[in-house]
């Protein structure tokens, strides 16, 4: 028996959880790597700058996504317009104007409810509600509505941190200086919580480019051009994802694949944008 | 004129109209997101109730026959509730072990070089879009599940062959999507335990293990209980990642069979329901909106409770 305090006494338990620790780690990342790997496999080989910009059409004998990537890039352009005002403006007002605690609770209960509700409760949602009670049945507009509703906690949150992370010096000298309340927040409080708000941009909008569920029922699956900008607004639109699915669907795999891989690249780049955003202004690393 | 234009209070009216202004419509934009929660309750039981009415509440809840386009419509969905949870309890279980033990390694053991690679794996992980991971489980974990199928019911002359679109490949699709959440929350949870804790224990001579087990996750209960309780939330609410790979076809949840949950019983049908068929599947919806508001309310239950520990 050793009773040295030199000696470290291993203990056999330790060593076990130390090897499920790595193990689980090793997994988790696994995952990505595989997943990762599997769809370039599978999607490169097939993948051709054509597919991208031509339309399918039996009459001409093309395959294509084009409407589809349009579709994709409305319906993100649509969404943020129309959540970005409110979802920014709910985020000020509960930082600078609120006064009535019970009352901010309350809209950070509903925010915290409207972030956990699935998206196929939205796609029912906004079927019936902007689909049918406001008419616009299937289209990219009752498909943004929807997704507005649904990417509103992101932003708020996001915007929200952004603005407690803004030194309350800021706010002081700004109204010290005799500008008005509405006036430092939108000369002082949002230039510098800019980075921040524009990180939970991103992150909403790699939520619409992933979101299908949501879509199904509210934007529909066709895919055809434009004829009209805004009149695109009005007309069915499937975006990547649902074509991913319907291809998925009808067992051509390889389309499915050339889709996914194009699908990761966008995921990866918004990541890497909303990194790289975070990096640049991070106050605290410019020290 | 002179001497309005010198006053401090010159420009005060206008000013105060567009401060006015702001200050009503930022108040608007909150709002929103009450109004938002408060409609889509009201049209999730709107449209969900009437069914169960029509149909009688036990026999939609209860019954075992699901036949909707039959000449004589059955609507039971209690095998599809039934999947719901068990698929969901059963992803729970796979994933909180690897989630947590992952989290502690992020948290507690890991690097800095080791914990910017892994997290920045998880945070991609978890914006895969769903369908892509439906897409990987038809090509990936199928045809393995069939494998694994044809050996165990090979002498079987009863067994419906799913060709492994069955349950447990829904579970693993389910297990690997929640992780993300898990590991996440559940890693902010141990960050936030101050450093007192782990350093008071090693003083006391507790090795490093028996400190995180021992002495940090007590610390961080309620975050990770958070954790579990928005995987579950993903969890149910997951539709087109499982809707192929779960084979789609109601039946009691039992592992080798092809199976259909809530969210997919609403994405298959919906597209060609009508009359009371589609009343019914608003009814499904209202089921799974109930299990969501449950599952919020957990949440801030144990939320509160932690702020009143402190």
């Amino acid at each position: 028996m050793n009773n040295s305090i030199y000696e470290k006494k291993s203990r056999v338990i330790d060593n076990v959880v130390h090897v499920l620790i790595q193990l689980s780690t090793f997994i988790s990342v696994s995952l990505l790597v595989v997943i990762i790997g599997y769809i370039c496999y599978r999607g490169i080989p097939h993948f051709s700058f054509d597919y991208l910009i031509q339309t399918t059409s039996i009459l001409k004998n093309t395959v294509g996504i084009l409407p589809n990537i349009i579709n994709t890039i409305y319906i993100i352009v649509v969404t943020l317009v129309i959540a970005c005002p409110i979802g920014i403006g709910g985020a000020i007002y509960l930082n600078e104007y609120a006064t009535n605690k019970k009352f901010v609770n309350i809209i950070s209960f509903t925010t915290e409810v409207l972030a956990g509700i699935p998206s196929i409760i939205y796609g029912l949602f906004g079927m019936l509600f902007f689909g049918g009670v406001l008419k616009l049945e299937y289209s990219i507009l009752t498909g943004s509505l929807t997704l507005a509703i649904m990417i509103l906690p992101i932003i708020s949150r996001n915007a929200q941190v952004a603005l407690q992370a803004v030194p309350k010096s800021y706010r002081e000298a700004a109204l010290g200086m005799g500008s008005t309340k509405w006036y430092m927040i939108r000369s002082v409080l949002l230039p510098s919580a800019i980075p921040g708000i524009l990180t939970g941009v991103i992150l909403a909008m790699g939520r619409i480019v992933a979101e299908s569920a949501a879509l199904l029922f509210t934007a529909g699956s066709l895919s055809v051009l434009p004829k009209s900008l805004f009149g695109h607004l009005f007309s069915s639109g499937g975006t990547l994802t649902i074509q991913l699915y319907l291809e998925m669907a009808k067992a051509h795999y390889e389309q499915a694949f050339v889709i996914a891989f194009i699908l990761i690249l966008i995921i990866l780049l918004l990541n890497f944008i909303a990194k790289w955003i975070s990096n640049q202004f991070d106050v605290n690393k410019r020290g | 004129m002179e001497r309005s234009m010198l006053s401090i209070l010159a420009h005060h009216k206008s000013k105060s109209t567009v401060e006015k202004a702001a200050a009503i419509i930022l108040k608007g934009c909150a709002i929103v997101s009450i109004i938002a929660v408060l409609s889509i309750t009201a049209y999730m039981f709107i449209s969900g109730t009437p069914a169960l009415f029509k149909v009688g509440l036990t026999d939609i809840l209860f019954g075992q026959v699901w036949a909707p386009t039959a000449t004589h419509p059955e609507y039971g969905i209690l095998y599809i509730i039934l999947t719901s949870i068990l698929g969901v309890f059963l992803a729970i279980g796979i994933a909180v072990p690897i989630g947590l033990l992952t989290a502690i390694n992020l948290s507690e053991i890991a690097s800095k070089r080791v914990r910017k690679v892994v997290k920045s794996a998880i945070e991609l992980l978890a914006g895969i879009p769903s369908v892509v991971y439906g897409l990987l489980g038809i090509l990936i974990i199928n045809p393995l599940m069939y494998q694994l199928e044809l050996f165990i019911f090979k002498d079987s002359l009863t067994h419906q062959f799913t060709g492994g679109s069955n349950l447990i490949s829904a579970i693993l699709v389910l297990a690997i999507m929640i992780l993300p959440t898990l590991i996440n929350i559940s890693e902010t949870a141990l960050k936030t335990v101050p450093d007192d804790y782990r350093k008071s224990s090693l003083a006391l001579g507790a090795s490093q293990i028996q400190t995180i087990f021992k002495v940090v996750l007590p610390a961080a209960k309620n975050g990770i209980m958070s954790a579990i309780v928005l995987g579950v939330g993903r969890a149910i609410g997951e539709a087109m990642a499982i809707l192929l790979v779960a084979g789609n076809s109601v039946n009691i949840p039992l592992p080798f069979h092809s199976v259909r949950f809530l969210t997919t019983a609403i994405v298959t049908e919906m597209s060609y329901a009508s009359g009371l068929h589609r009343e019914v599947l608003f009814t499904i919806g209202l089921i799974l909106f109930i299990f969501i508001i449950c599952i919020n309310l957990v949440l801030t239950y144990i939320l509160t409770r932690g702020d009143q520990h402190e």
